[in-house]
């Protein structure tokens, strides 16, 4: 197996918690292995395996588990800590495939996995997450459990992840419908917030940009390398039409161009992965703060709900213990309920304010080594063709000398 | 640069022997600076046969052609040089092949491709190959010829008011300037301007004088186009085909020095050569005058003079008609026609330049998707510079962070990159399209020689349907000599019969070995052409290879190091494992 930039990244971040002293920090490492095509026809699906590896986590003590799991677990698991941990930006899941055709590519399993491995691994290297029941169940529940607990999902959690998203997108729309001004605002007033909603939704254009013409950069190699291919193959063919010198020059021409052909395509994959993954990564990982950002704007407008209701509840009570009805009792309990409620809802709200300014720190930080690594990972390709290809060619030259004077 | 240096060396030269010129006393009879030559068109005009010039001699030597009496003499006369002496060289042809092929060192290409001219490629290759002392069969034609045209300022103009459309017709004129050192021109320098229609007729009257040779072919007509593209766009394009076109014209060994060309690069006002009148008028002409010729009225016999240019396309209907027949008898007859195409040599050889051309179309398509598909490399390189220089503007504006900062530095660093290597792309782009050209160029060539092996069947027909005319009137002959002998008296109109038909066969005769000398000599001309050919497009082709290596070799290195750069500001980045 490969191990892509991406894995290797999170093997250091992960290795910066290693276990050389004892009292170090808890770490857990999985890994998201051997993808096997399962079943057949419409019901076909790819399963994976996921091994625990490192840890000193005292639930995970004993043998190293291996468990057998498919993409919709993933999402089963993403779900229930997006709505368990509100205020911390649950890492993305790559997308399910739109187009029919490509799902059991070589490529698209291949970068899957890499997605799919990465994901468990930010949420075992969370220092919150990592706590999380349902990780632990993923990371050990049997197939049968696995497969009665996804099916047994409730509510949103019961859908596919198409319909996930779609309602993902109605979130999205709702809290730009609000961010923009367009709903009846329920909004907190906070400058900074608000700056930083505007800088999400900028900057989820911004990548988005950029990671198409990534795309578009890899499909350019695998371009230049197939003319280049054909082009030499047409050289060759006239070489051998010509014949004497002239011909044999061309010939190696010939070769040197489909030799090069070769090293285009390797680079193509090699961006695609070390570089347009990384930036769709990216995206992901934005859309998924916006998901957050939702998330807090319900939990305001719920706190703020809630306090205009208690303040009401309140007045009633008062107004009923002042003429002494005998529904005070009642009231007091249903005041006391509400309190409770709005309390939590309060804390609920107060705390995803705190996670996500913890969180927004980490991310910027982590972001800039992605990037950074990405950069660098890509200019290092990049150099390493140009390299090879002012090689390949120079070496001709003292052929293409010969013939001339001949 | 050493192209440029030579040209204004060579200007303030010419200037000086240019005055030298005029003052000079021009009543040189022109034959006397003839060498011995075969005149090609000579057998038109009756003048011309002489016994000093043979019509049709097989050589063919690269020397100044006797002017045509139906032509308008030039009015350059020849200048005798008052030493007696050639004017030798002391222009060197600026040497293209140290421009080109300096070795690469880094800033050394900007300045190389601004120079080139768009048809570097297979004008210049010829002269190249010369250069490199590489042996060359025209032993006169050597480095010291230069003639350098350049086509420019098209210019709208109106139709003479004679004109069916009311209003009168615009059309466009180019100037054409000539700047040369060859003497027959009598001058160093000299602009004429000339429309479409003049280079059609040029490239008509080239193609008939030229039996059998390798004629550049012109640019298209391109109707179509005239009227789809913009009218600027489209006199653009068709400027730089007209110079491309010129320019190969001059370079050719032969068609250099001929008159036609001449006339059209110097002769002011109208251009004096024959037009070509419509196929339909010639056609008509042919058809009025058949039935005389069936009749008897008009000759049915080709005159020897006539019996150089080819059937088609001219107005001796019943000799097309003959030839037709003589060559369904070829393909479809019983018998073999008396003289058939032997040379192995040359039918291996025709082969060969059919595979070749396939192997060209071939080569020429895949240069085509190469330089589109780095065309769109570099594109696409420069659009994802410019999203991550958007990006990086973005995170400036809107930074919180310090990291964001780090980060917006790194992104700045990665466009910057990308934004140079996308311009190398597009530079090594523009000159890979300059060198694969020479691909299209020679492709080009191919109707040229199909043109010339063309000219070679059809001056074989010809022979071919002589003698088998010959071979029946003698038979004719005959039977009439074995009946009149069996006749005591002698009929008068018999024996006027037989002194006629002793006339046909005789004139005839004098057809059929015109005729075959015709065959002969464009045969040679395919000969050493072919050779010209081969040695020419070797040349060019290595060029080709060399420059195409040397541009990506010197570009890649370039876009290496744009992107080493990278890879050392990110080293921070790296990972143990790579």
């Amino acid at each position: 197996m490969i191990t892509t930039l991406m894995e290797q990244q999170r093997s250091v971040t992960a290795s910066s918690q290693s276990p050389r002293s004892p009292s170090s920090q808890p770490y857990l490492s999985v890994s998201v292995t051997d993808p096997v095509k399962l079943g057949n026809g419409v019901q076909a699906y790819v399963s994976y395996r996921v091994i625990t590896r490192q840890t000193n986590l005292p639930e995970y003590q004993g043998p190293e588990k291996i468990v057998i799991r498919r993409y919709s677990d993933f999402i089963w698991l993403r779900d229930r800590l997006f709505e368990k941990y509100k205020g911390i930006f649950i890492p993305p899941l790559p997308e399910k495939s739109a187009v029919e055709k490509f799902r059991f590519s070589a490529e698209f399993i291949e970068m899957r996995r890499q997605a799919l491995d990465i994901f468990v691994n930010r949420v075992a290297s969370h220092h919150e997450l990592q706590q999380s029941e349902d990780l632990r169940t993923f990371l050990q529940a049997d197939e049968e459990t696995m497969e009665r607990l996804r099916s047994q999902e409730t509510g949103i959690f019961k859908k596919k992840p198409s319909d996930f998203m779609q309602i993902f997108k109605d979130v999205q729309s709702k809290v730009s419908d609000v961010v923009l001004g367009k709903e009846k605002p329920v909004e907190e007033s906070n400058p900074e917030y608000e700056k930083l909603k505007h800088y999400i939704f900028e900057l989820e254009n911004h990548l988005a940009e950029a990671q198409k013409h990534a795309y578009r950069l890899v499909k350019r190699h695998r371009e230049l390398g197939q003319s280049l291919s054909d082009f030499g193959k047409a050289v060759k063919l006239l070489g051998a039409c010509e014949g004497n010198s002239l011909g044999m020059a061309f010939s190696e021409l010939g070769a040197k161009a489909e030799t090069l052909s070769v090293k285009l395509q390797k680079e193509a994959h090699q961006i695609l992965m070390n570089f347009e993954e990384p930036l769709k990564d990216y995206v992901r990982a934005v859309q998924s703060i916006k998901a957050t950002i939702a998330e807090r704007a319900n939990a305001f407008r719920r706190h703020c709900e809630l306090a205009e209701t208690i303040k009401l509840k309140e007045i009633n009570l008062n107004k009923l213990s002042l003429i002494r009805s005998d529904r005070v009792g009642e009231a007091e309990m249903e005041y006391n309920e509400l309190k409770a409620e709005s309390d939590e809802a309060t804390q609920t709200f107060e705390t995803i304010v705190r996670l996500m300014n913890e969180e927004i720190v980490c991310f910027q930080e982590q972001k800039t080594l992605d990037m950074g690594t990405a950069f660098h990972q890509f200019a290092k390709g990049q150099a390493r063709l140009a390299n090879g290809i002012a090689d390949a060619w120079r070496s001709l030259l003292p052929k293409l000398e010969s013939c001339s004077s001949s | 640069m050493m192209g440029s240096e030579t040209e204004g060396f060579e200007e303030g030269r010419l200037y000086a022997s240019k005055e030298e010129m005029e003052n000079l006393v021009i009543d040189d009879p022109l034959n006397d600076t003839k060498s011995s030559y075969s005149n090609y068109r000579s057998a038109m005009s009756s003048s011309a046969i002489s016994e000093t010039h043979h019509p049709l001699s097989p050589s063919i030597l690269v020397t100044p052609a006797e002017s045509d009496p139906l032509l308008s003499p030039p009015p350059y006369r020849d200048i005798r040089n008052p030493s007696g002496q050639r004017e030798s060289s002391y222009i060197e042809p600026p040497a293209y092949a140290d421009v080109i092929f300096s070795p690469f060192d880094g800033d050394h290409f900007g300045d190389v491709n601004g120079v080139e001219s768009p048809s570097r490629n297979s004008d210049n290759s010829g002269r190249f190959s010369r250069s490199l002392g590489s042996s060359s069969s025209s032993s006169l034609a050597s480095s010291s010829d230069y003639i350098k045209i350049t086509v420019s300022n098209p210019q709208k103009e109106q139709e003479a008011s004679n004109s069916i459309v009311p209003g009168g017709g615009t059309y466009v004129t180019y100037l054409i300037t000539t700047r040369t050192n060859v003497p027959e021109f009598g001058g160093p320098e000299f602009s004429v301007r000339r429309r479409f229609r003049d280079v059609v007729t040029l490239s008509d009257r080239l193609a008939e004088s030229y039996r059998g040779l390798f004629i550049p072919p012109r640019p298209d007509k391109s109707v179509v186009e005239s009227q789809v593209m913009h009218k600027q766009e489209f006199v653009e394009q068709r400027r730089v085909a007209l110079e491309k076109y010129l320019r190969r014209l001059a370079a050719h060994p032969v068609i250099k020095r001929s008159d036609e060309l001449r006339v059209f690069l110097q002769v002011q006002g109208k251009l004096p050569l024959p037009t070509t009148t419509d196929v339909a008028s010639r056609m008509l002409d042919g058809a009025v005058n058949l039935p005389r010729q069936l009749l008897g009225e008009s000759s049915s016999v080709v005159a020897p003079h006539e019996v150089v240019q080819p059937a088609k396309g001219g107005r001796d209907l019943l000799r097309l008609f003959k030839e037709l027949k003589q060559s369904m008898a070829n393909d479809w007859g019983g018998s073999r026609p008396p003289v058939v195409e032997e040379d192995k040599e040359f039918l291996e050889k025709k082969e060969r330049m059919n595979e070749l051309e396939q192997q060209l179309t071939n080569a020429s398509q895949q240069a085509e998707s190469l330089v589109k598909a780095q065309q769109e490399m570099g594109e696409t390189m420069g659009e994802l510079g410019l999203a991550f220089i958007k990006l990086t503007k973005f995170e400036n504006d809107e930074v919180v962070f310090d990291s964001q900062k780090v980060r917006a530095n790194e992104i700045k660093g990665f466009a910057t990159a990308a934004v140079k290597a996308s311009r190398f792309y597009r530079e090594l782009n523009a000159q890979t399209v300059k060198h694969l050209d020479t691909l299209h160029d020679h492709l080009g060539l191919m109707l040229a020689v199909h043109s010339a092996f063309s000219d070679r069947s059809s001056a074989l027909l010809t022979v071919q349907t002589l003698l088998s005319e010959l071979s029946s009137l003698q038979s004719r002959a005959e039977k009439l000599e074995a009946a009149s002998s069996k006749i005591f008296g002698a009929d008068k109109s018999r024996i006027r019969k037989t002194e006629e038909l002793k006339e046909t066969i005789r004139v005839t005769e004098d057809a059929k070995n015109v005729a075959v000398r015709e065959y002969e000599r464009i045969k040679e001309n395919n000969r050493t052409e072919l050779e010209r050919l081969d040695r020419e497009r070797k040349a060019d082709l290595l060029n080709m290879m060399k420059g195409f290596v040397l541009n990506q070799v010197g570009y890649n290195e370039k876009i290496a190091n744009v992107w080493t750069k990278v890879v050392e500001e990110t080293s921070g980045y790296a990972k143990e494992s790579s």
